[in-house]
C-alpha cells in the first residue's frame, strides 16, 4: 500500500530519486569532527527564527506607537510569549555565533579553496543577508538602542559623496528614523529578507552537493577510476548514488553516506547546542546585556541619546574598524573591505594545500592572528572610544587586514606539509 | 507550416528587440516600487521647513521656533555677546567647529550667516535635554563671561555661539540648521539656497 503510494509519487515527481542524491546516498568524508556541527546547526537555527518570528507577528504591531507597547504586551500578556520572544531574540546571537564558528572552520580546512569558491561565496552572501536581517530585526522593538543604533548605522549610507543624504532620506523614508521606517523594517525583516536567505541557503547547499563536502585533511574522496581495488576503503560497504560515480568514472575512497552516519552525528551537536541555548533563554535572556542591551528597555525617544551607544556584540568587530578610521567615509569603506576580503578569500590564498594541517607554521600563526584580531576587534567595538582604545583599534584594524595581505604574498610559494592519500 | 529556411538574422534582431523591450519595461516596473520608499506626503509635511519674521526681535531677545518637532532658536545678540566668543576660545571643546554640526557657511567664529543672528537647534548634544539661555546671568556657570546656555540636566554649558565648553559631559556644539533669509527680516528654518 505505502510502496505503491510512494511509487505514484515517483511516477510524477522525484521525490525518492531527489532524497538519495542529497541525503541517503551523498558521499560525506568519513573525518568530520565537531566543527562539521555548525552547518546544520545553522539551518537548525533559521527554522526557529522563522518559527518564532512567525509566531512572534501574531501579536507585534509595527507601528512607531505601538512597537514597544505590544512587544511588553507579549512579554506579559500572552501565554508563552516571553519564551517565543527570547527564542527569537537569543536565536539571533546564536545564529552569529554558529555562522562565525562555520566561517573559521572552512577558513581551517581551506573550504573555499579551488572548486568551492562559489560555494563560499553563497556563503557570504547568506552572511550578509543575515546582518541586514538582524539589524532590520533590532529596529523593531522601537526601544532607545533600536532608534540609536539605527540612526548610527543608516548615517553610513550618509557618507557616500554626492547622494549619500539622499540615500538615508529614501532608506528611512522620513527626515528621522519614524514609523514608516519601522513599517518597511518590518516588512523586510519578516517577507523580503527570510526569502532571500532561504533561496540562498538552498543555492548553498546545491553548490556544495556538486562539489563535494571539504573535509579537515582537505584532500578529495571523489577520484577518477583507475581500475585498480583500494585496500580497506569504507565507501566499498556502501551504495553512493551514480551522480557522483559519473557511472563508474570516479571512486569514492573513505566517505560514508550522509544518512544516517552524519544525521546521527548531528543530533549530538544539536543536543549540545540545545542544552547552551535553553541554558540562556531560561537563565540569561538577555545576554549580560549583550544579546538585548538595556537601553532598549525604554522606548525609543527621538530627543534624547543613550550616553553610550554599542551595536549588538555581532556587529562590533566591523563598527570598531569603522570607528578606528579617523575619517567617516574611508571608515565606511574599510567597513566593508573587512567583509569584502573574507569574500575575496579563494583568490587571496594561492596555496594549493587546503588544510591548516599541513600548511606553513606562518600560515597557522596568521590565522591565530586573523582570530585575535576579529575578537579584539569585537571587544573594542562594544567600549567607549576613548583614545586609547582607538589605538588598540586601529592596531587591530591593521593586523586585521594584514591577515589577507600576508596571506596573498606567502601563499604561493609555501612551504607545505606532504598531504595524505588517505584521509586519517 | 512554411519550409522556408529559417532566417537567423531575422530571429536574432526579434530576440534582441524582444529582450530590450521586455528590459525597459522591468525597469519602467521597478519606478514605483523604489519611488515608494522615498517620504511620504504626510512626512513631507512633517518635515518642511518653517518661517518666522525676525524684524521685531530686540537685541540679546530669544525666540523658539519649532522645525521637525525641535525647539529651534532665533537669538539677536548684541555687539557685547560678539566680542565675548573670542575671548572664551580657549576655553572651549571645539572653538573652530571642525565637527560637522553645521552647514558650510556657518563654519566661522560666530556660526552663522548674519553675524547677530544666531540660529541653533536648542538640543543639548549630551542627553538630548533643551538647555537654558542665560542672557546676563551665566557667569555663575562660567566665570567672567555674561551670557550664554545652560543646560540644567548635566550641566552642560555652551558660549554665544552654541559652542561647547571643555569639562562639561557635552561632546559636540550646538546643532545649526539649514537656514536662510529672504526679504530681510523673513528667516526660513529647513532650508537653504543649496536646497531650496
Amino acid at each position: 500500500m505505502f510502496k505503491n503510494l510512494m511509487n505514484w509519487i515517483e511516477y510524477r515527481m522525484p521525490f525518492m530519486e531527489k532524497m538519495n542524491l542529497h541525503v541517503m546516498q551523498y558521499p560525506a568524508p568519513k573525518n568530520f569532527n565537531f566543527w562539521y556541527f555548525f552547518g546544520s546547526l545553522a539551518m537548525l537555527v533559521l527554522v526557529n527564527q522563522i518559527l518564532t518570528g512567525i509566531w512572534l507577528t501574531m501579536n507585534f504591531e509595527p507601528s512607531a506607537e505601538r512597537a514597544f507597547a505590544s512587544v511588553e504586551y507579549i512579554m506579559r500578556d500572552v501565554d508563552y510569549g516571553w519564551l517565543l520572544r527570547y527564542m527569537h531574540s537569543t536565536g539571533a546571537s546564536a545564529f552569529f555565533v554558529v555562522v562565525y564558528l562555520h566561517m573559521l572552520r572552512g577558513m581551517m580546512y581551506g573550504s573555499y579553496q579551488k572548486p568551492r569558491e562559489l560555494l563560499w561565496i553563497f556563503g557570504m552572501l547568506i552572511f550578509l543577508v543575515l546582518m541586514a536581517e538582524a539589524f532590520m530585526g533590532y529596529l523593531l522593538p522601537w526601544g532607545q538602542m533600536s532608534f540609536w543604533g539605527a540612526q548610527v548605522i543608516i548615517s553610513i549610507f550618509g557618507v557616500i559623496p554626492g547622494i549619500g543624504d539622499d540615500l538615508t532620506l529614501w532608506i528611512r523614508g522620513d527626515y528621522v528614523i519614524s514609523g514608516a521606517t519601522l513599517n518597511r523594517f518590518f516588512a523586510l525583516h519578516v517577507i523580503a529578507l527570510p526569502l532571500v536567505l532561504v533561496i540562498l541557503v538552498f543555492l548553498h547547499i546545491i553548490a556544495l552537493h556538486e562539489v563535494g563536502s571539504n573535509n579537515p585533511d582537505g584532500i578529495d574522496v571523489k577520484r577518477p577510476n583507475d581500475g585498480q581495488p583500494v585496500e580497506n576503503n569504507v565507501s566499498d560497504k556502501f551504495t553512493f548514488h551514480e551522480y557522483f560515480t559519473k557511472g563508474g568514472k570516479k571512486i569514492i575512497v573513505d566517505a560514508i553516506p550522509f544518512h544516517p552516519y552524519y544525521t546521527v552525528k548531528d543530533i549530538v551537536g544539536v543536543v549540545g547546542f540545545l542544552i547552551i541555548f535553553c541554558a540562556v533563554i531560561f537563565f540569561a535572556p538577555e545576554g549580560g546585556g549583550y544579546f538585548l542591551e538595556a537601553p532598549n528597555f525604554e522606548p525609543a525617544n527621538p530627543m534624547k541619546t543613550p550616553a553610550h551607544i554599542a551595536p549588538v556584540w555581532y556587529f562590533t568587530p566591523f563598527y570598531a574598524i569603522l570607528r578606528a578610521v579617523p575619517d567617516q567615509l574611508f571608515g565606511a569603506i574599510f567597513m566593508f573591505l573587512a567583509i569584502i576580503f573574507l569574500a575575496l578569500l579563494p583568490w587571496l590564498d594561492r596555496c594549493s594545500v587546503r588544510s591548516v594541517r599541513y600548511r606553513s607554521t606562518f600560515h597557522k600563526w596568521n590565522l591565530v592572528n586573523f582570530c585575535i584580531s576579529f575578537v579584539a576587534l569585537g571587544v573594542l567595538g562594544v567600549l567607549p572610544a576613548t583614545p586609547t582604545y582607538t589605538l588598540f583599534a586601529q592596531i587591530f584594524s591593521f593586523t586585521y587586514f594584514a591577515f589577507f595581505g600576508l596571506l596573498w604574498l606567502y601563499s604561493k610559494n609555501e612551504k607545505t606539509k606532504p598531504l595524505p592519500v588517505r584521509l586519517s | 507550416m512554411s519550409n522556408a529556411p529559417v532566417d537567423h538574422g531575422r530571429r536574432r534582431f526579434l530576440t534582441i528587440a524582444t529582450s530590450v523591450v521586455g528590459g525597459v519595461g522591468a525597469v519602467g516596473a521597478a519606478v514605483p516600487f523604489i519611488a515608494s520608499w522615498n517620504p511620504s506626503e504626510k512626512a513631507k509635511q512633517a518635515g518642511a521647513a518653517v518661517t518666522a519674521n525676525i524684524g521685531k526681535l530686540e537685541p540679546g531677545q530669544l525666540i523658539r521656533v519649532e522645525w521637525r518637532g525641535k525647539p529651534v532658536w532665533v537669538v539677536n545678540r548684541t555687539p557685547e555677546m560678539l566680542e565675548t566668543l573670542k575671548k572664551v576660545e580657549p576655553n572651549l571643546r571645539d572653538p573652530a567647529s571642525d565637527e560637522p554640526q553645521q552647514p558650510a557657511y556657518a563654519k566661522n567664529q560666530h556660526r552663522s550667516k548674519k553675524p547677530e543672528i544666531f540660529v541653533a537647534v536648542g538640543i543639548c548634544t549630551h542627553l538630548g535635554c533643551s538647555p537654558t539661555y542665560k542672557m546676563n546671568d551665566f557667569d555663575a556657570h562660567v566665570e567672567g563671561v555674561a551670557s550664554g546656555f545652560f543646560c540644567p540636566c548635566h550641566g552642560s554649558t555652551y558660549d554665544m555661539a552654541g559652542r561647547v565648553f571643555s569639562g562639561v559631559p557635552a561632546p559636540k556644539n550646538l546643532m545649526i540648521p539649514p537656514y536662510m533669509f529672504s526679504d530681510g527680516d523673513i528667516l526660513t528654518i529647513g532650508a537653504d539656497e543649496g536646497t531650496a
